[in-house]
């Protein structure tokens, strides 16, 4: 007679976790042009808006020296919103092919298939806030230095899950990668409609309101700090804030079509 | 001719169709044009201010140049896409072996796309009238801007469409949207090429797109000015004729390689 070995719970899970977050690392090896989008478009945004709007650093009130500062966390976060919005598109594709469907069948729980793309994103958002630091360090952006760079990466990878878990309630929903400029487009406003291209008091006043209760403007400031000045326990906890509650209520959201759809 | 003609409105209505029922080529045209103009204008709203900016009523009405010209940029782009994606489907291939101009299945597709670029000239101008933007230069300027937008709309997606019939590839069309970034960047789209930062500037300068840029922008800011429209419609010829170089030499690599 064969003994049984049983796996703990929380084991089986790890395993799948990682197992999807592998899968998702096989997409990157195998077709790594399939990443380019992904880490062009925000270096693209950071070296036009620095072109562009470097000059609004001579208005009265904008107190960082150089533009490129101000902008390169902006850009880093604008990276984590793209990687996320992508892994929902994955995912739309993965049911328009069917590969959710036997995903479904397997015992796995349902916030373990959703928290496999989720760490996935979180992972890969790395990618392209590294290429647009390496690219804005030697054109002048500060060094933030490593409390600031811990932070602004911390900032960059928890957007980014924010993204996948949006993406994904989106792609779970709408079951079609057609909602893909959705997805983009949320996250682009969510990142912009913020202190993004100035600070507050030189905001046009109806985009300072919305930049004023929109929680990822706090994430922006967090993500900042380190490039325009100290880094402090005040500018960083907001952002830890924002983010856990984007997480829980997008999250939540995400878990919610997952459940639907196994239904 | 009257056939060629019929065969390009029936083409053009249905590339304007099927924009309109796909959301992925929908959205590069209007949304997300739409959406950088509402941040643009609110974050960097304050560059007015700024020594040597042009006199001008608010950003708001120095955007709405750089706004079209980023929608038919898009339009152009997605025009490229869904011919490749055409392609792919082996629609163009049935289009071929109809007694019909091939030319007439190139410029179906432009006319849709011009079509779309009147759209959204209509669109940005819409949206500046609501948010109590004046036209300068009247409805004669109003119109003279639309007009551009459009004739360029179709002069862009000539371009697109030469890169579709060359490589019949949706994805390496859709490849080319960091690029056409880069080439909107690099113009007086969103700024006037003054304040611009180095190296942005100089390019700027050279960019024919910035010359389109400002033949659409100045009815809008101060009147019609002969020398900005004349050189506007230069820069336009130019596009054109590459467009329609590229594409015939495209379209015979398409009918040679099936």
């Amino acid at each position: 007679m064969e003994a049984t070995v049983v796996i703990p719970a929380w084991r089986a899970n790890l395993a799948t976790i990682g197992a999807l977050m592998s899968r998702a690392k096989n997409e990157l090896l195998r077709v790594p042009g399939a990443a380019i989008p992904g880490v062009l478009a925000p270096t693209i945004f950071f070296l036009g808006l620095n072109g562009v709007f470097g000059a609004l650093t001579q208005l009265r009130g904008f107190e960082t020296g150089t533009y490129e500062s101000f902008i390169v966390p902006i850009s880093m976060l604008q990276g984590a919103g793209f990687t996320g919005a992508a892994a929902g598109v994955n995912l739309a594709r993965d049911i328009e092919q069917g590969w959710l469907d036997r995903l479904l069948v397997s015992p796995a729980p349902r916030w373990v298939l959703l928290a496999g793309g989720v760490l996935s994103a979180s992972a890969r958002a790395l990618i392209p806030a590294s290429f647009v630091l390496a690219i804005a360090l030697p054109l002048g952006a500060g060094w933030p230095g490593v409390d600031g760079l811990l932070v602004t990466y911390l900032m960059v990878a928890a957007m980014a899950a924010v993204a996948a878990c949006w993406g994904s309630m989106l792609a779970l929903r709408f079951k079609s990668q057609s909602a893909a400029p959705l997805m983009q487009a949320g996250m682009m406003a969510a990142i912009l409609l913020t202190t993004a291209y100035a600070p507050l008091a030189l905001l046009q006043p109806w985009l300072a309101e919305i930049a004023e209760i929109n929680p990822v403007t706090e994430v922006v400031e967090a993500a900042r700090q380190g490039f325009v000045g100290e880094v402090s326990w005040a500018g960083t906890w907001p952002g830890i804030l924002a983010l856990a509650g984007l997480l829980a209520v997008l999250g939540a959201l995400a878990l919610r079509e997952m459940r639907r759809t196994g239904a | 001719m009257a056939t060629n003609l019929r065969v390009v409105r029936a083409l053009g209505m249905r590339s304007i169709r099927q924009t309109f029922r796909r959301p992925q080529l929908m959205a590069p045209i209007i949304v997300f044009p739409t959406l950088l103009l509402a941040i643009q204008t609110g974050g960097a709203g304050g560059a007015v201010d700024l020594p040597g900016f042009p006199p001008v009523q608010s950003f708001l009405q120095f955007m709405l140049a750089g706004a079209m010209m980023q929608s038919l940029m898009l339009a152009g782009n997605s025009g490229g896409i869904a011919l490749a994606v055409d392609i792919e489907m082996g629609f163009t291939d049935r289009l071929f072996a109809a007694p019909i101009s091939r030319y007439t299945i190139v410029l179906g597709r432009l006319a849709g796309t011009a079509a779309l670029g009147l759209l959204s000239a209509l669109w940005f101008f819409a949206i500046g009238l609501i948010f109590g933007t004046e036209i300068e230069g009247g409805i004669p300027g109003a119109l003279l801007a639309i007009a551009l937008v459009t004739v360029t709309a179709m002069a862009v997606g000539g371009l697109g469409a030469a890169i579709a019939l060359r490589t019949g590839s949706a994805s390496v069309v859709q490849g080319l949207f960091p690029l056409v970034l880069v080439v909107l960047f690099l113009s007086s789209a969103f700024f006037p090429v003054d304040l611009m930062i180095e190296p942005a500037k100089t390019i700027a300068e050279y960019n024919p797109l910035s010359l389109i840029v400002e033949g659409v922008r100045e009815p809008i800011i101060s009147g019609i000015d002969a020398s900005d429209t004349a050189n506007a419609l230069l820069a336009i010829a130019g596009i054109v004729v590459l467009g329609l170089v590229l594409s015939a030499r495209a379209l015979r690599h398409r009918l040679r390689v099936g």
